[in-house]
């Protein structure tokens, strides 16, 4: 209880409960996660089940009544008669998995390159940061359709479908480790120099517990904030990906594979199929980016 | 001063518009394969080639053989395996070169050589040969009374151009070989190629010197085509004028676009009916079930044809621009029949039965490879069928890739199950039984991609090239019409409707088979 109360009136919660974008994108985010996380239970049909389809609800415009079954469909159904509010809430679940497991596998490459060529320097600095260089000159999405072409080569075509989201992980955050590596390179350079280390030094820890022990903790916030905002950037990268049709199969729509589908039916006037998924990207996708900007303002002591 | 100014502008104007250019700004979903004459037989790379080259006897958009390079064609009195064609003189090749016999002969030896994709068309020819320079014998093994309507997409190329240029063998799409003939044309057609750049566009302009160019209308000058998948994007580009005739029009759009102010739709039945190919070897190249092959038994091919719902993709995924089929042969080809294209009655619970007494009552998994750039809604279709599967327990992984990528798995056996759509271009089952239904070798079954092998349809698909008494020819066909439907060896699924839509200018010449031939287009 203590805890929670000191933790209610420190500093940052204080700067939260006076931001009120900070508090509405953060509603916002939550209720959109807690969606995709509870999704089996909050959706009313389970449209990754291809036998529970019915051909014959396609096309159903929103809070109209289907004119075979006459059943009802709070955001319409898609092409292939699924709800497209069920649709959404399973999209997103496999849009946030991505987005976050690419995020993470993207920061935990990123910061290990980046402290070991700010604190190592020399031969191992020079080839990472180089690297870095090299693939910062390639657009990431571009990076990520290649990885994803190569890996799509490789897996025999019956284990695609599942194989599918861990390749789409694997590309986005291969294609993202860079500026984490280059922010955690800088910080480290500044600290390395700092008495503490240089005591940590002097009593002979390795090299190797210093970085982890007493670099990464100093360094970890800047890190938190390129975290969030390359969450967005990863989000939009798999509804890129998927938009392409390089993504998520399309028997498992994630929200970029729903408005490649969507975008189909928008001159003949099937506008739902496309509008819902797009603003619920949207919604995501700007919620994370206004949280991560509040963040980044949050844990800077200069700006004020 | 003013005057003259003005004058000399009306002069031009006026000038200008006797001597007006107009281009054909042409869309549709997917790109030719190749521009090698005899590498790919398939509708769109031959409906590209269509406008550059030309065959001895073409089919005009009203489905009639009309004279092309040659003018008349006759069976010899003397040997029925004899076909006489006299040739047409004083045509000229694209670089100026004679067209004459000699490259008739070089043009059929090319289609009939060992990476032809062409040679099954024309598998009845043993040889030819040059009369003189202006005439030719066609032989055929044993007489081929259909001979005239095999040859419409067989098309002559120079030979001096194809020594010159080495390329005199037939390019080897499936091995991945780009040739100078994959690249460029030198035939006798109504427009020259310009340039082409793969999967973005191809410019034609006029040929002036075309033998036929009083004769057609030809008012399109310049032709400029250019594959847009997305068709959304397709649309879009009508609309918006940016191109002024599209293929593969999207269904749901056509009400848009007849209501749109000088945009119009043409309609008309399709040659081409989209159907499954199984694989009915010993053993599936993927999925859960080893040692055998669920598809070799006759009772899951039909409980799949049974869960199959085809009036919900026609009602909801077509929107009526398809007709449900239970043969895949179109009405119009010789051998349809009512009867053998009616299809079961979707029943999942009697399909279900049949997948118990198979011993599959807890079903299999399967991948289907489908394309998606190449039948109306093809993707949407077969996403449906994983839906319709799934509820006899059918777990089916999809695989929607171009056609350029789906075609090779499907010639090179690397698929379980695949979507494959066919037009017969001789209006006639030959042309079906020879490419689909034949055990595939190097002559017959080259698009076979099911593994079916059936010695008497094999016997029957040899015999029927050169049955000449055509009550006998009829009922032979029909019997192989009844065999394979028994079999189940393919899963019938439409047949297109086929819909144009254009600009109100273009006066498009429509036909059956999809073939744009802009020669007979108008400018209204």
């Amino acid at each position: 209880m203590s805890r929670f109360t000191s933790a209610w009136q420190s500093d940052f919660a204080w700067k939260f409960r006076r931001s009120p974008v900070a508090i509405v994108s953060f509603l916002v985010l939550m209720t959109l996660v807690l969606g995709a996380v509870f999704a089996p239970l909050v959706a009313p049909y389970d449209p990754f089940d291809p036998g529970s389809l019915n051909l014959m609800n396609g096309f159903t415009p929103p809070m109209e009544p289907n004119m075979f079954s006459g059943e009802v469909f709070w955001l319409g159904t898609d092409d292939q008669g699924r709800d497209v509010f069920s649709t959404i809430l399973f999209g997103m679940r496999i849009s946030l998995f991505v987005g976050f497991a690419a995020v993470l596998f993207a920061m935990l490459l990123g910061v290990t390159l980046g402290l070991l060529a700010g604190y190592l320097g020399g031969w191992t600095e020079t080839i990472i940061m180089r690297a870095a260089d090299v693939q910062l000159t390639f657009p990431a999405i571009l990076v990520a359709m290649l990885i994803f072409g190569i890996a799509k080569g490789i897996t025999p075509v019956e284990y695609r479908d599942q194989m599918a989201i861990w390749v789409l992980i694997i590309a986005i955050g291969l294609s993202d480790w860079v500026q984490f590596a280059r922010v955690v390179r800088g910080a480290t350079l500044v600290e390395k120099n700092k008495e503490y280390v240089q005591a940590a030094r002097l009593i002979g820890r390795s090299k190797g517990a210093i970085m982890l022990r007493h670099i990464l903790p100093n360094v970890m916030s800047p890190v938190l904030v390129i975290a969030t905002i390359s969450l967005a950037l990863a989000i939009i990268a798999e509804a890129t990906l998927s938009f392409l049709g390089v993504g998520a199969p399309p028997t498992q729509p994630s929200l970029g594979t729903l408005i490649r589908i969507g975008q189909g039916f928008l001159f003949s006037g099937e506008w739902w199929i496309l509008f819902f998924p797009a603003v619920t990207l949207l919604m995501l996708a700007l919620s994370v980016n206004l949280l991560g900007d509040w963040l980044r303002d949050a844990l800077n002591p200069r700006l004020k | 001063m003013k005057k003259t100014m003005l004058m000399a502008t009306a002069m031009s104007l006026v000038l200008g518009a006797s001597a007006s250019a107009e281009t054909l700004k042409w869309a549709r979903a997917g790109d030719a394969l190749t521009l090698d004459p005899h590498a790919q037989n398939e509708g769109v790379t031959i409906a590209v080639m269509h406008q550059m080259m030309e065959p001895l006897i073409l089919r005009a958009p009203d489905g009639n053989l009309q004279a092309a390079l040659a003018t008349e064609w006759s069976v010899s009195p003397d040997n029925p395996e004899v076909w006489n064609f006299k040739l047409r003189e004083g045509v000229t090749f694209h670089d100026g070169a004679d067209f004459t016999a000699e490259d008739v002969v070089f043009s059929f030896e090319r289609a009939l050589s060992e990476e032809s994709d062409m040679k099954g068309i024309i598998s009845s020819v043993a040889s030819v040969e040059a009369v003189n320079d202006y005439e030719v014998n066609i032989i055929t093994n044993g007489p081929n009374p259909i001979l005239p309507a095999t040859l419409p997409n067989i098309f002559v190329i120079d030979k001096g151009w194809a020594e010159v240029n080495n390329v005199v063998d037939v390019q080897d799409v499936e091995g991945g070989e780009e040739t100078f003939a994959s690249q460029n044309v030198n035939g006798t057609g109504p427009y020259k190629l310009v340039s082409r750049e793969n999967d973005v566009k191809t410019v034609m302009t006029i040929n002036e010197d075309y033998w036929g160019k009083d004769e057609f209308p030809m008012e399109f000058t310049d032709i400029k085509f250019t594959p847009i998948q997305n068709q959304a994007t397709r649309m879009a580009a009508l609309l918006s004028g940016e191109v002024d005739f599209i293929q593969d029009v999207p269904v749901q759009d056509l009400e848009r676009i007849k209501t749109t102010d000088g945009k119009k739709v043409l309609t008309a039945p399709q040659n081409r009916v989209i159907f499954f190919g199984l694989n009915l070897s010993d053993e599936l190249l993927g999925g859960n079930v080893d040692g055998k092959n669920p598809l070799t038994d006759v009772k899951v091919r039909q409980a799949m044809n049974m869960a199959i719902n085809r009036e919900a993709i026609q009602q909801v995924v077509m929107r009526g621009q398809s007709q449900p089929a239970g043969m895949i042969a179109p009405p119009f080809v010789q051998g349809w029949t009512e009867e053998l294209d009616s299809y079961p009655e979707w029943d999942v619970a009697a399909a279900k039965a049949l997948m118990e007494e198979a011993g599959y009552g807890d079903g299999f998994s399967i991948t289907l490879n489908c394309p998606n750039d190449r039948y109306i809604n093809d993707e949407a279709i077969c996403q449906a069928t994983v839906g319709m599967l799934a509820q006899i327990g059918v777990t089916v992984n999809l695989e929607a890739l171009p056609k350029a990528q789906h075609f090779p798995l499907v010639n090179g056996l690397e698929s379980d199950f695949y979507m494959l759509g066919w037009g017969i271009p001789s209006y006639d089952s030959e042309y079906i039984f020879n490419f689909l239904y034949h055990t595939k070798g190097e002559l017959f079954g080259t698009w076979n991609g099911t593994r079916y092998s059936n010695a008497k349809i094999d016997e029957m698909t040899q015999a029927i090239a050169q049955e000449v008494d055509l009550e006998k020819r009829d009922a032979m066909v029909a019997e192989m019409w009844q065999i394979v439907k028994d079999d189940v060896v393919y899963l019938p699924i439409h047949h297109q409707v086929l819909n144009w839509a254009m600009d109100g200018k273009v006066g498009a010449a429509m036909d059956s088979d999809d073939q744009v031939k802009v020669k007979y287009f108008t400018v209204d």
